[in-house]
């Protein structure tokens, strides 16, 4: 168990009704994302996603969470004001059963990191519609530390390929130096 | 490395299958840039004037702007062009949306169509893997429908596909391309994507696009942001709401269409209602939309929302495009409920907003006046709104009397003959225009209407006011934040230009001034046209957060090539003359540089052989409209002056601007 301590807690208030489906926080989160900064764009690396159906009226800017080695059992459907959800719709999650929030060359999972060193996420500032809001507040939270975007990689390897694999693997790499 | 565009196009020959991928020469995007540019460069280089629109060598090049896909706000555009079976020129159409960022994405700038497919088929291009796929079961289904099918069928709700309806599958002359929000419309494109037997292309890409200066680039871009923040906020005083602020999000988002209503000409362009709107329409109308419009929408990467999702009581739900709005409406001198509704079929249907209309409304003209009669009307309703329909299904199956309609106004007034080409008057270049018409020449329009190879008066006026303020100080007010302008000239034409005596029209703003103008206003169109930006942010509205001074860094820091505004400048001259030499080369001359007949009540024939004269002047051609060799060559465009020189368009040892007698036929 961690101690307690005080955490700033930054959170973005999605407002689906405000989305017009533009995508620009799509486009300028893969561009800060790219290294050098901006050099590149391309939406499949973005950490947000438009989940779009024009003709349903269904626009749901998703940012991407955690990583889940397993895809669901059971898929839920929701019917919010006569429109027929999938419980894919509003998940997070990157997993093995849904493209979403995987880089397109490695398959490797994609998490928000709220544009770290940033001032405001980014997406937000690009959201001239104000769908996204920009919240922060302070929390007393426990101190568990979280997984960096090189550990989740690591995991999701591992799950993929097996721990075995993955180990014999790095150890060849690190020998051929 | 390229930066901005990919470098590669995709080449699909129908008639054998083959798909073959391309690798672009950079040097033609330092002369011509991209989008239109480049068509332009494509159209000549391979298909000369004897190709037939309906020809397996017409090409149907899609191509993605140069900027497409990269950060630049609002730049989405697609340009299509083609050889068009109504005017039988150069045709070059735009949509919007998200369907070229996606090209680009998937690594591709152009996919240029040749031949003719043996049976209906559609495009799957993923990344790198392309495919011709069949596409017998969409046969007869609306354009809309055919997107969602496919995206159904390919498993992937983020396709983005760009389909014909009825009307391009039967090869109407108006038929569009549709795709979510938007369509290239103009020039019948859609007709000659039908005579390929492609019914769709859809992409999907996943692949990155690079700027050569990152920082600088973003920079740009979020200048661009912070001016249309500023513009949301301040919208321009004293014009109308159409042109107070940017995009054209008017049509969707304002309930009151008082001037759009009262100011264009209803039914076949004939009749004008001064005194339309009154209180009872207008919350009659406002109900209508209130009840339709379900949320407003924006095409990629772009906050200004001009689109509307539109579900009709008992109709399936569609994206309407701006005007469209209103076409079907006032051409059939009908309420908004009816042309929401009408509007859903004829987007399935995939035809040209401004053109469907007009033909309809030219038919009932046509009938009413016994032109055309029961005969060759077997059951034509009496009810104006059941005309419409009935018309609508007509002519995007080419049954009965729709397939002489599908042609144009134009052309079925040539065939109809018995005095029905009286009743075709709204066309330039043989293609139906806006339903405007105004009392007193308006020399910059004049210029405008006649010239413009677009085919689309509102795409190509833009950055200069439509008409004088009515007080100097007002004016004064205009110019001081005016930065736009090219040159300070243009604020003193402005600040000049009085409603009434003798700084007024049509002999103020001066030929020369006109000329001035209309050369601005153009050279912003063809750089949104290379581009791919739309002109909602930039040609189109007063004071817009692209112009002439941002473009070359934007281009420079993009695509990595060496810009100024004066080599910016030049190189849009390049290609407009060079859609003019396509042109010139299939027969277009001065004659053919004219506006709708009856456009203006009061006329100045000497002043506007000087506008002419002028115009022509300034842009280096002769008294026939025909680019110089002199000039064709200044431009590095010496290919054309030694094929104008082969064919006897031109003449050795003639000199520039001489050319005594501008010839007196139209061409065929
Ligand atoms: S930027 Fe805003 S309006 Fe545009 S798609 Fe993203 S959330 Fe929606
Ligand atoms: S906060 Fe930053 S990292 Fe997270 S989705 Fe938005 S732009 Fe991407
Ligand atoms: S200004 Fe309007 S039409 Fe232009 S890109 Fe933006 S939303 Fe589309």
């Amino acid at each position: 168990m961690g101690e307690t301590i005080k955490k700033k807690i930054k959170r973005i208030k999605i407002d689906v009704n405000k989305c017009n489906g533009c995508r620009s926080c799509e486009m300028i989160c893969s561009a800060y994302h790219a290294s050098p900064k901006y050099s590149s764009n391309n939406p499949a690396r973005s950490r947000i996603r438009v989940i779009r159906d024009p003709l349903r009226d269904i626009y749901i800017p998703v940012y991407a969470g955690e990583y889940t080695p397993a895809e669901c059992a059971g898929r839920d459907k929701y019917v919010i004001d006569g429109k027929e959800y999938e419980e894919c719709t509003f998940c997070r999650a990157s997993c093995p059963s849904r493209p979403e929030f995987k880089e397109p060359d490695s398959g490797l999972p994609l998490k928000c990191d709220m544009c770290e060193g940033e001032e405001k996420p980014l997406c937000v500032e690009w959201c001239m519609a104000e769908a996204l809001v920009y919240e922060e507040r302070e929390e007393e939270v426990e101190d568990i530390p979280q997984p960096e975007e090189l550990e989740v990689g690591l995991e999701s390897l591992a799950n993929k390929y097996g721990m075995q694999q993955l180990l014999e693997t790095v150890s060849r790499m690190t020998q051929k130096d | 490395m390229r930066y901005a565009e990919t470098g590669i196009y995709l080449e699909i020959d129908l008639s054998r299958g083959n798909i073959e991928k391309i690798q672009s020469d950079p040097r033609d995007t330092e002369l011509y840039l991209g989008g239109l540019g480049t068509n332009a460069k494509m159209i000549w280089d391979r298909v000369p004037p004897e190709v037939e629109p309906f020809s397996p060598e017409n090409l149907l090049i899609f191509s993605a702007g140069l900027l497409c896909g990269t950060p630049a706000i609002g730049c989405n555009r697609t340009i299509v062009s083609t050889i068009s079976p109504q005017t039988r020129l150069m045709a070059f159409s735009m949509m919007g949306g998200f369907w070229a960022p996606e090209l680009k994405f998937a690594g591709y700038d152009k996919v240029v169509l040749r031949g003719q497919s043996p049976s209906l088929v559609y495009i799957y291009i993923r990344d790198d893997k392309v495919e011709i796929r069949d596409a017998a079961h969409l046969r007869g289904k609306g354009a809309i429908e055919t997107a969602e099918l496919i995206r159904q069928e390919l498993k992937d709700s983020k396709i983005q596909v760009a389909s014909i309806g009825a009307a391009g599958e039967n090869r109407v002359f108006f038929a569009s391309i549709e795709q979510g929000r938007s369509s290239a419309s103009r020039g019948g494109i859609g007709a000659v994507m039908g005579d390929k037997g492609v019914k769709a292309i859809a992409v999907r890409g996943t692949k990155d696009i690079y700027v050569a200066r990152p920082e600088e680039f973003l920079k740009l871009c979020q200048e661009v942001m912070d001016y249309i923040k500023f513009r949301e906020a301040n919208p321009i005083p004293g014009v109308m709401p159409i042109l107070a602020g940017l995009g054209s999000p008017q049509e969707m988002k304002v309930h009151d269409e008082k001037w759009h209503t009262e100011n264009f000409m209803w039914g076949n362009s004939r009749v004008r209602r001064k005194d339309f709107w009154n209180e009872d329409i207008a919350r009659q109308w406002a109900e209508t939309l209130d009840a339709m419009r379900t949320r407003l929408i924006s095409c990629y990467n772009c906050p200004m929302k001009c689109g509307a999702t539109i579900s009709p009581p008992g109709h399936p739900t569609y994206m309407m495009k701006c005007f469209s709005k209103l076409t079907y409406t006032m051409a059939a001198f009908a309420d908004l409920e009816f042309g929401l509704k009408i509007a859903q079929k004829a987007t399935e249907h995939g035809v040209d907003g401004f053109s469907a209309p007009q033909v309809m409304a030219f038919a009932v003209e046509l009938y009413e006046n016994g032109i055309l009669t029961d005969a060759d009307m077997p059951g034509f309703p009496s009810n104006n709104e059941e005309r419409f329909h009935w018309l609508l299904e007509r002519i995007v199956h080419r049954e009965g009397i729709g397939d002489i309609l599908a042609d144009g106004t134009y052309w079925a007034a040539q065939k109809i003959g018995k005095g029905a080409e009286a009743y075709a008057h709204n066309t330039i270049k043989k293609h139906e225009q806006l339903p405007l018409k105004l009392s007193m020449l308006n020399p910059i329009y004049f210029l405008m209407y006649s010239t413009g190879e677009k085919i689309n008066i509102t795409q190509i006026e833009g950055q200069f006011p439509q008409a004088p303020f009515p007080t100097r100080e007002a004016r004064e007010e205009f110019v001081k934040d005016w930065f736009q302008v090219p040159h300070e000239r243009f604020k003193q034409y402005f600040l000049d230009w009085e409603p009434r005596g003798e700084k007024s029209m049509p002999f103020y703003p001066t030929v020369e001034m006109c000329c001035d103008i209309v050369d601005w206003q153009e050279r912003m169109h063809y750089i949104d046209d290379a581009l791919g930006m739309c002109a909602g942010l930039s040609s189109f509205p007063l004071k817009p957060p692209y112009h002439i001074h941002n473009y070359p860094k934007f281009i420079s820091a993009g695509v990595g090539i060496i810009m100024d505004e004066e080599l910016l400048t030049e190189a849009t001259k390049r290609y407009r003359t060079l859609v003019r030499a396509n042109n010139i080369r299939r027969g277009m001359r001065r004659v053919d540089d004219k506006p709708p007949e009856n456009h203006w009540k009061k006329r100045f024939p000497e002043l506007e052989k000087q506008l002419l004269d002028a115009y022509y002047r300034m842009k280096g051609w002769n008294l026939d409209g025909i680019p110089t060799r002199e000039s064709l060559e200044a431009l590095g465009l010496d290919y054309v002056a030694k094929d104008f020189l082969e064919r006897g368009i031109l003449k050795e040892g003639e000199e520039a601007g001489l050319d005594p007698s501008p010839s007196e036929t139209a061409h065929q």
